[in-house]
């Protein structure tokens, strides 16, 4: 079936003001003749800890006054050399390693793993698996959009947003602890499906959730968008074309915000994503307040997708039976040699892949995550790599900030949603 | 949508046409993903034809990383392409032998080849040809245990843990900034230091009273 992209262009009018928005007011410079203030750089170097970085980033910048010459981004802090060891560990153990990553979405990442892995061995995953799966990847896209909210809003100095992203926040790490009995490490897939079936009343709890987010996503709208704070400290900052922008190697929110409507769920679509109705949002300027109205509408968009998930959400097996990778039963484990023979050898040496390699991408919540896992037959990778979105993402930053101003600087990195622990990986 | 499979590919026979020899092989792997093996020497210029060339358009550089296989096998550089307009994807892989680790930038092509070439020089030690800034990214600039990701080296790396340990505590404040950020740094502070330092002090000092 051929995709379509609907283009759901987000508005910025001067207008906003009347529909009982706090007025629009862009904060203008003030027109003084330019003071004699020597012409002496300085070298500021923000971070490690500090908590306009968003983790554990450093940025060296070089500064004329408050404008910002040159920025030299420094990363690593947190450099856990995940894939190093995941080649010394079998195909389910590396999921662990994955949700470690994006620690602010982490069930995007566990599925985007083990896609990789089911595509190398060929695996189809049950019906009811793909639909979890689904549920499971747009409710932590909210999660991690719900995250950059609030600690961006609090960045323009917006204090109210965090509260009620946060308390929204809450409800998905209970649902997290309900599903896997983790709230952030949730290692809640495996090979050929899930860890466990989905608990009694999960899905009615997810569907609580979605029915009461839009009015929170309301108020911060009501606080935001047409704010003139807000507005000043966004708009026309950290403009990036959307030309650049594929060059760069942009790719989620930021990307779509340059007016490229590339979305790996409408492009290459997987989990029979071209199934579900739901807009692509896109950005026209590029700049730090089209990221910001292209994750408000993706929040909405990720509901859509999850109300349409829940009511197609089929019963069956959540594993796929396949005896390359499926444990035998308890009960023929205890009465024939075989199942044991089978079990111990699944348990002790783990699953094999067959040779060959396989690239697997998903839409995370900061962009495009690639999996890349190669094998060479035996139950453990000869290389894992992960396409970090928020690595790329970052590298760009020079490009962005060069030119602005110090405390836009701070703005155009929250804009950008990094998360330092798939960065540095 | 065409499906994809190795014969089908349309990039294949384009390639092979296009630069015959220097397309060493290609297979398909994982059902359906096309990777295309060629000459390391004349990879700047195939993937330059590949962006560019309107029937190909591969203008999205999705990955760019290495392998190492262990065992004395070269290291493969492995690009993964996407196609916007055609919706359309293609790995390119290309083959460096251990003693020969070089390979030409593709930085003037896609920007964001550079944190990645940087990435690929600093965790598997191989040096790109005309990248404007090749240093190490998540490793410290002082790092003396090698590359990590090589099948060569040990999981805990190289040196003791107290070798490790004494190495962290010897590091200097310097250490942590790049020789640009020094200069940067540098500049401002010598004018303090010579001229403005002794009338500062004295010109702060009435305005105190």
């Amino acid at each position: 079936m051929a995709t379509k992209t609907v283009e759901f262009t987000v508005g910025r009018s001067p207008e906003m003001g009347s529909q009982g928005g706090i007025a629009y007011a862009p904060l203008h410079p003030v027109d003084l003749p330019e003071p004699d203030l020597g012409s002496e750089h300085m070298l500021i170097n923000i971070g490690p800890q500090h908590p306009a970085t968003h983790g554990v980033l450093r940025l060296v910048c070089e500064l004329d006054g408050e404008t910002v010459l040159k920025v030299i981004p420094h990363i690593g802090y947190l450099h856990t050399g995940f894939e190093k060891l995941g080649e010394y560990r079998s195909w389910n153990q590396v999921v662990p390693l994955t949700d470690r990553m994006d620690y602010l979405a982490p069930l995007i990442y566990n599925c985007a793993y083990v896609m990789s892995v089911e595509k190398l061995m060929g695996i189809e995953v049950t019906e009811r698996c793909k639909v979890v799966r689904v549920i499971m990847m747009e409710l932590d896209r909210i999660f991690g959009h719900l995250l950059w909210l609030g600690t961006t809003a609090i960045d323009v100095g917006a204090f109210t947003p965090f509260l009620y992203a946060f308390q929204q926040r809450e409800k998905i790490y209970t649902l997290h602890e309900a599903l896997t009995g983790a709230r952030i490490t949730t290692s809640a897939t495996r090979v050929g499906g899930m860890m466990a079936d989905l608990p009694d009343g999960w899905a009615e709890a997810v569907r609580d959730f979605a029915n009461g987010l839009p009015a929170t996503l309301d108020e911060i709208n009501n606080l935001l968008t047409t704010n003139g704070i807000h507005l000043g400290r966004t708009q026309d900052i950290g403009v990036i074309s959307g030309e650049d922008a594929i060059n760069y190697g942009f790719t989620g929110p930021n990307l779509r915000a340059s007016g490229v409507p590339y979305d790996v769920r409408k492009d290459r679509p997987y989990y029979d994503y071209e199934t579900y109705d739901f807009d692509v949002p896109v950005g026209e300027i590029g700049d730090c307040y089209d990221r910001y109205l292209v994750r408000m509408e993706e929040m909405v968009q990720s509901l859509r997708i999850l109300h349409q998930a829940l009511d197609r959400l089929p019963g069956g097996p959540i594993n796929v039976q396949d005896p390359r990778i499926s444990l035998p039963s308890k009960t023929d484990c205890m009465n024939d040699m075989e199942s044991m023979i089978h079990h111990f050898k699944l348990i002790t040496e783990g699953i094999r892949a067959p040779v060959g390699d396989s690239w697997f991408s998903v839409e995370a919540s900061k962009g495009e995550l690639g999996m890349y896992v190669v094998s060479d037959g035996g139950t453990k990778p000869v290389r894992w790599r992960v396409r970090p979105p928020s690595f790329v993402n970052l590298s760009v930053i020079p490009k962005l900030a060069e030119g602005h101003l110090m405390s836009d600087l701070i703005m155009i990195n929250a804009s950008l949603d990094i998360v330092l622990g798939e960065i540095d990986r | 949508m065409a499906h994809e499979s190795g014969s089908h590919h349309p990039s294949i026979p384009a390639l092979e046409g296009r630069f015959g020899e220097a397309v060493q092989f290609h297979e398909t792997t994982a059902g359906d993903q096309v990777s295309v093996v060629v000459d390391a020497a004349r990879i700047r210029e195939i993937l330059e034809w590949l962006k560019t060339e309107p029937s190909q358009h591969y203008e999205f550089l999705s990955d760019l990383t290495a392998v190492d296989f262990g065992g004395g096998r070269p290291l493969q550089v492995v690009y993964q392409l996407w196609s916007l307009a055609h919706r359309r994807s293609l790995r390119v892989k290309a083959e460096l032998p251990l003693d020969a680790l070089e390979i030409d930038s593709v930085e003037p092509l896609w920007k964001t080849a550079d944190w990645l070439e940087r990435e690929v020089y600093d965790l598997f030690g191989i040096e790109f040809r005309g990248h404007p800034d090749l240093r190490r990214i998540l490793m410290p600039e002082a790092y003396a245990e090698g590359h990590p990701l090589r099948k060569d080296f040990p999981l805990r790396g190289r040196f003791s843990r107290a070798e490790q340990t004494r190495r962290a505590l010897r590091q200097d404040v310097e250490d942590f900034y790049i020789p640009l950020e020094m200069e940067l740094g540098r500049e401002p502070q010598l004018v303090n230091l010579s001229s403005g330092d002794s009338e500062a002090a004295s010109a702060d000092a009435p305005s105190e009273d």
